[in-house]
């Protein structure tokens, strides 16, 4: 679950990490309220989760709190990369001397965090990484062990920072991993984190990441959730325990697991047509879980053929197969669908569906050859 | 010969006394697994399934009393890091965790704990391993697989099955599979898994099943091509998958950049593996060979 910036910044000042002064506004009368308070030239920025919001016209510095209140009505209610800017954070804007980037993250490889640094703050690290990656230093830190001082001060010196700045530094490494390991992160990011001209540690913008398997441990963020960058269908399948994302096709695919759900979107591809979405209903599904699925792909008005694809182990075809004839009843669909049901009750399954007239395959590959070609006739 | 288990497998159930951990206990047994134990704490004591397993509240005490060798586990997430540490500490030296949806954090802990302690630890998130005809630990349906000469590994669990199953169809049967689990921080990656069906003598040729996110498959590819001397076939899934989109699966996803299919495939072709576009391809591919 990726929290916004300014959720990113009330946990920094949980664990003293330095950020701007600044309020979030919801309205462009709230955004200059907060400008003149802060009283000097304010930095604007929307609270929407996804990158290049600056490119993308979400970020403004403005002189005065007229001006705030005008930018603000600007920003807010408009879209960015199609999500609506419902909030915008107001900060005090900083004299910037140096802008440096900082980050803890999971290294899949090691199985260990790994600490991210790089004199070169302020862009996007995935862009550094493949531009210059000879500017970033990573050091890899010990569970056990936990991020030493002497680890922040290696990355101090590899990245020049100046020597008085050095202790502060370390003070604000060994924060982040310490809200970085107590918050169940996968991600914990400063960037850029500044030094002011006036010699100082500021976090200008962050980006935590909280492992969703874990946040049964963090009851109070769930709250924090924010679904406005979700799709309606998105939500509803989360609800059901099922994962969809949307894509641009028109062939709708329901599968059972993650693995094959995204084989079966590769063969529908190779055989010619376009997968409408990625959709797994997970393990040993109920007949509602299916149906709920369904419905989801169904609403989606680009589906064009269905293709139904279960292989059981836990997953009971039979259960699966109540699902689609619920949903088959209810709706009646006009548009064609194509079944491939195998493994664990498989022949109870067909015994369900075998009244209605569904288009029945053996194998995936055969069921994909079909789909493709119903969903090139019906184009 | 199979690799991880054989005829010295002595098994014990962490969970056994679970929806999940009964049903697959039994089924086990009737693929011909030796389990002699089960674990619940608070459940010590008790005999399940007919009377035939002995359940004991703590896996040191299973292990003393039984001499079980090799552990499954099926407790929910939030214990599994404990369940996990729990068999290290009683000296399992084999541990195959199914459950799925183990936080990180417990995962860095338990990553670091079986390298330090030299325990072999399968998943999280895995459908387990099977040797057709033999022994059984997890879940994969014994039905879809038939005893031969591939050696099967993949990150995945259905797409697993649809690819042993294809094989079945196509007569070709199984020496071992093994599913090293599709969550970020796994126990055992692809190229131990590679290495142990290197030295098996019952596997001629392999077939890895990989999956977009992470370099998993990018580090088994220069162990191919260094080390490696049997022929492998290989498929990547989520070809069709769009960026900064979980795929399900925790780990399965294009971040930065990285762990898009294409660069997989194009570092495993570079090390000699003939790559499936799907599924049903391979048993073409292995005739070929």
């Amino acid at each position: 679950m990726r929290l916004h910036e300014y959720q990113s910044k009330e946990i920094f000042v949980d664990y003293r990490i330095p950020i701007p002064r600044g309020r979030l506004a919801s309205t462009p009368e709230e955004a200059g309220l907060i400008a003149e308070e802060l009283n000097g030239p304010v930095v604007l920025k929307a609270q929407v989760l996804v990158g290049g919001r600056g490119k993308a016209g979400g970020i403004r510095l403005v002189k005065s709190s007229d001006e705030a209140e005008d930018e603000a009505s600007k920003i807010l209610g408009n879209r960015i990369k199609d999500i609506p800017v419902r909030r915008l954070l107001v900060e005090e804007a900083v004299n910037i001397q140096q802008e440096i980037y900082f980050g803890l993250t999971v290294d899949r490889e090691s199985g260990e965090t790994v600490m991210i640094a790089s004199a070169a703050g302020g862009v996007e690290i995935e862009e550094v990484a493949r531009v210059s990656p000879e500017k970033i230093v990573r050091i890899n830190i010990n569970p056990l062990i936990g991020l030493r001082d002497y680890q922040a001060r290696n990355c101090a010196t590899d990245i020049e920072i100046p020597r008085e700045l050095w202790r502060s530094f370390i003070g604000i490494a060994r924060n982040l991993y310490q809200a970085y390991i107590t918050l169940d992160s996968t991600l914990a990011e400063i960037n850029p984190l500044v030094i002011t001209t006036e010699n100082r540690w500021m976090a200008l913008d962050g980006k935590i990441i909280i492992d969703d398997n874990a946040l049964f441990r963090h009851i109070d963020i769930i709250d924090k959730r924010d679904i406005s960058a979700e799709s309606p269908e998105e939500i509803e399948a989360r609800k059901f325990g099922v994962s969809y994302i949307k894509l641009d096709g028109n062939i709708g695919c329901l599968v059972n697991g993650a693995g094959l759900a995204m084989a079966t979107m590769d063969i529908i591809r190779h055989k010619g047509g376009q997968p409408a979405n990625f959709l797994d209903i997970g393990g040993g599904a109920s007949s509602e879980r299916v149906a709920a699925a369904l419905r989801i792909i169904l609403a989606d008005p680009q589906v064009k053929t269905i293709l139904i694809n279960i292989f059981g182990g836990i997953t009971r075809c039979d259960e699966v197969a109540l699902g689609i004839q619920q949903v088959l009843k209810e709706i009646k669909p006009e548009i064609p669908f194509v079944i491939r049901l195998v493994g664990t009750n498989e022949k109870e399954g067909k015994q369900i569906l075998a009244d209605s007239s569904l288009t029945t395959a053996d194998s995936l590959q055969e069921a994909a050859e079909k789909a493709v070609k119903l969903s090139l006739e019906s184009a | 010969m199979s690799i991880l288990i054989n005829g010295e497998t002595r098994l014990l159930v962490q969970g056994i006394t679970g929806h999940e951990g009964s049903f697959h206990t039994q089924q086990m047994l009737t693929d011909g697994t030796n389990i002699v134990a089960g674990v619940t704490p608070g459940k010590g004591g008790e005999w399940v399934l007919d009377g035939k397993i002995p359940v004991f509240d703590s896996v040191k005490l299973a292990v003393d009393v039984t001499g079980a060798n090799t552990s499954v586990i099926f407790v929910p997430a939030l214990f599994a890091g404990d369940a996990i540490l729990e068999a290290v500490n009683a000296g399992v030296k084999l541990i195959v965790c199914i459950t799925e949806g183990v936080p990180v954090k417990d995962m860095l802990l338990v990553k670091h704990v079986i390298q330090e302690q030299n325990v072999t630890l399968i998943g999280p998130n895995s459908p387990g391993i099977i040797s057709p005809d033999s022994c059984k630990i997890g879940i994969i349906p014994s039905s879809i697989t038939q005893k031969g000469n591939i050696g099967v590994v993949s990150r995945s669990g259905t797409l697993t099955y649809e690819v042993v199953y294809a094989l079945k169809k196509a007569g070709i049967g199984t020496s071992t599979c093994v599913g090293i689990g599709g969550d970020p921080i796994i126990g055992t990656n692809f190229a131990e898994i590679l290495s142990y069906f290197e030295g098996d003598s019952q596997t001629d040729v392999i077939v890895m099943i990989g999956e977009i996110g992470g370099l998993e498959e990018e580090r088994a590819a220069t162990y191919i091509s260094s080390k490696l001397t049997k022929p492998v076939v290989g498929f990547i899934a989520g070809q069709a998958a769009p960026a900064n989109k979980r795929m399900g699966h925790a780990g399965a996803i294009i971040e930065g950049g990285i762990g898009t299919a294409e660069e997989k495939i194009k570092a495993l072709q570079d090390a000699g593996v003939q790559i499936a576009r799907y599924p049903d391809e391979i048993p073409d591919l292995i005739h070929q060979l």
